[in-house]
């Protein structure tokens, strides 16, 4: 058995949360001289029995996390938001400390919670990528010597000595990127990068994390893109609540958590106009996905078309309120995007205030069975952005057995449409042989 | 996080005090290149840059001479009256400059801080060395000074480092206390600038020491710059001799300020990231 490289042992984080009184900004000093002065004041009464804070409570963002990662393995660390993914590499790369446990670590670590850090935007890239690489934890000679490497990485020999402000938003995660990918540590912490930058460059970015592991590196990342955690990982860990799950091989630590991970949101609706999600110019008052002739109790199959319904209050005249769907599928992959683009009597004109239904047909047999999660996102005059809600709706398409041919098998793909096919015969002269029926 | 070069790095709560001062020393690289970023991002996008803090120099100078020298009347004791000022403003701009960086410094450092592995004192010491260039410009002023007025200092000067070395500890010592400070209470934000507004006229900066009563000489010289001021003033100008308990006294709060300083730092330094 290899050598473990990483150990941790029982270790939890505590935070205490402090519940703010409206008005009232961080903590103060005001605050602090305050307690002073209230815990003199329990010191002299001695007999008054010490108070919890109702304001102050703690939480643990982590408890009783045990992992053991040999050299070599690459650990995917999955989970919902706040299931303590973040403060797991916040421990384990030294950021913050444990409220409890151990970690053992044997060898140079190097953290990369975030592309481009320390990166200045005043700063030439070539100046960038002295300074990020330092940051990262390489040494002079060690940035010299690869400089030429790191930037035919990203891509920017042209814009070395312009500073990067002016970079384009691709430019700059690259040249982040290529300083990281050029560390060389015993083991690497990620945190979610391979989310930037265009398709061709996250290819490039897998390629070399690939690279890394094959060279014996260990890595730990965390990613909520599970094709990535699958295909790269040699291990997961799933996360929950600050407690591990589960632990192993990558495809059916998973597959368990996208089983428990998704809870239907096949309608929701806001009654009171003040407090729905949105802000001053457009608030939610409902969304709905049903077959079509269904309501939304109705499980949607592959095979049934389907309605998508929100409803919205324009609460200012004379906006043009643009309304777009993203599609997710339970990879976290972007299936894809619609808005109406033409067949409106309202595209392009100007809404007075009132609410406004939005309908969305989806045809049949174009989305794949599993859970798929809808983003709304509603912009004004089709270049402001106004309100963004992430899975708006969370719904399951079952799979159906029919017009399947033989197949009983999932199919694999992110939609599922069907497909005329023609098969022919074709003779020795080219031409079409009928299949006759006699046969 | 950079290199850790021993075989097995144990994280524990509460633990890794050891090994405080070498891990800093393995971090000297990042120490100079954030001091050398600072000192490039200074001045960028500026059509005179490093000019400036030439100006800030002489404009301070002049405004003390003028309320001081001219209105006030205070006296010089035999140098021209600019070049006694001059000798407070150098030391205490830089002061004044290093504490507000120092203690701005781990804020402005946040996404660092929270992000990356490092021992922290770094960043305050970085806010320190940038002062200490723009210090090194606005000595300029001081020789053209010399040659205006056709004054020649002497063998004293050559002790100026001595008494610059007594301003950059007591600067970082201070900076330590503010800049872990103002992590955790923001209030700081307010309190250095307004502090530092009256620190100017409670230093002898636009006036000679000598100007203050005998019998609260002692009692003065608790605030650690006049010692370091009177030092300055008594190493360009061939002043008057050094009253030294004074000295003493300032030597005595530098040091307690730098010891208690990194003490606060490196007992909160660990939670920063949490609290930032």
């Amino acid at each position: 058995m290899s050598k473990i490289v990483l150990q941790a042992q029982g270790i939890g984080k505590k935070y205490i949360l402090r519940h703010q009184t409206p008005g009232a900004g961080r903590v103060t000093l005001r605050d602090k001289i305050v307690e002073h002065a209230a815990s003199v004041g329990r010191w002299l009464s001695a007999n008054t029995p010490a108070r919890a804070n109702p304001s102050r409570e703690e939480f643990w963002a982590l408890r009783d996390v045990s992992l053991k990662v040999a050299q070599g393995d690459v650990l995917g660390i999955i989970g919902r938001n706040g299931s303590g993914k973040s403060t797991l590499l916040k421990l384990i790369s030294q950021i913050t400390e444990p409220t409890e446990g151990r970690i053992t670590l044997r060898g140079r670590v190097a953290s990369l919670l975030e592309v481009g850090t320390g990166f200045h935007p005043e700063l030439t890239g070539r100046e960038n990528i002295f300074l990020n690489g330092a940051i990262l934890g390489m040494t002079r000679d060690e940035i010299r010597r690869k400089f030429d490497q790191i930037v035919a990485f990203a891509e920017v020999e042209q814009f070395l000595d312009t500073p990067i402000k002016r970079y384009s938003s691709g430019m700059y995660i690259r040249l982040a990127f290529a300083v990281a990918a050029h560390l060389e540590p015993e083991i690497l912490i990620v945190d979610e990068v391979l989310a930037v930058g265009d398709v061709a460059f996250q290819k490039k970015c897998l390629r070399r994390m690939n690279d890394a592991a094959r060279e014996g590196r260990t890595i730990v990342l965390v990613s909520h893109n599970m094709l990535s955690i699958e295909a790269l990982c040699t291990q997961a860990v799933w996360l929950h609540g600050g407690r591990v799950m589960g632990t192993g091989e990558p495809h059916r630590i998973i597959s368990q958590y996208l089983r428990t991970a998704f809870s239907p949101l096949p309608q929701q609706d806001w009654q009171d106009k003040a407090s729905a999600p949105g802000n001053d110019q457009v608030r939610l008052h409902r969304a709905l996905i049903r077959p079509k002739g269904g309501t939304a109790a109705d499980p949607v199959r592959v095979c049934d078309a389907c309605v998508m319904e929100f409803e919205l209050w324009n609460l200012r005249p004379n906006t043009y309120l643009y309304v777009g769907i993203q599609f997710y599928n339970d990879h976290g992959i972007l299936i894809f995007e619609s808005a109406p683009v033409d067949a409106t009597p309202w595209l392009g004109k100007a809404f007075p205030v009132g609410l406004f239904k939005f309908a969305c047909h989806v045809p049949a047999n174009l989305l794949n069975a599993g859970v798929h999660r809808v983003t709304l996102v509603v912009s004004k005059n089709e270049d402001v952005l106004l309100h963004k809600e992430d899975d708006i709706l969370v719904f399951e398409v079952a799979d159906s057995t029919e017009k399947r041919g033989g197949w009983y098998g999932s199919w694999d793909g992110a939609v599922r449409p069907i497909l005329a096919w023609d098969t022919q015969l074709l003779g020795a002269d080219g031409a079409v042989t009928k299949l006759s029926n006699a046969g | 996080m950079r290199q850790t070069q021993q075989a097995e790095l144990v994280i524990e709560a509460g633990g890794r005090a050891s090994g405080y001062w070498p891990q800093l020393w393995r971090y000297r690289e990042l120490f100079y290149f954030l001091a050398w970023r600072d000192i490039l991002v200074r001045y960028k996008q500026t059509v005179i840059g490093v000019a400036w803090a030439l100006i800030k120099a002489l404009a301070t100078l002049l405004v003390l001479t003028v309320v001081f020298g001219r209105l006030a009347k205070m006296p010089s004791g035999g140098v021209p009256y600019p070049l006694l000022v001059l000798a407070g403003v150098l030391p205490w701009q830089f002061f004044a400059g290093a504490l507000t960086d120092c203690s701005n410094s781990l804020v402005a450092g946040a996404a660092l801080i929270s992000k990356i592995h490092f021992p922290r004192m770094i960043v305050p010491g970085s806010a320190v060395i940038v002062n200490l260039v723009d210090f090194l410009i606005s000595c300029l002023v001081l020789a053209l000074l010399f040659l205006w007025y056709g004054f020649a200092p002497d063998w004293r000067i050559l002790t100026l480092p001595l008494f610059g070395v007594l301003a950059v500890v007591l600067s970082f010592g201070m900076g330590l206390w503010l800049a872990a400070l103002m992590v955790a209470y923001r209030d700081f934000k307010f309190i250095v600038p307004f502090a530092l507004q009256i620190g100017l006229y409670a230093s002898p900066v636009g006036f000679s020491s000598s100007a203050v009563p005998e019998g609260w000489r002692l009692l003065y010289s608790l605030n650690p710059m006049v010692g370091v001021i009177d030092g300055f003033r008594w190493a360009i100008l061939r002043g008057p001799s050094l009253y030294y308990p004074g000295l003493l006294l300032s030597l005595i709060m530098t040091s307690l300020l730098l010891a208690t300083g990194m003490r606060y730092f490196r007992r909160t330094e660990r939670t920063f990231a949490d609290v930032i």
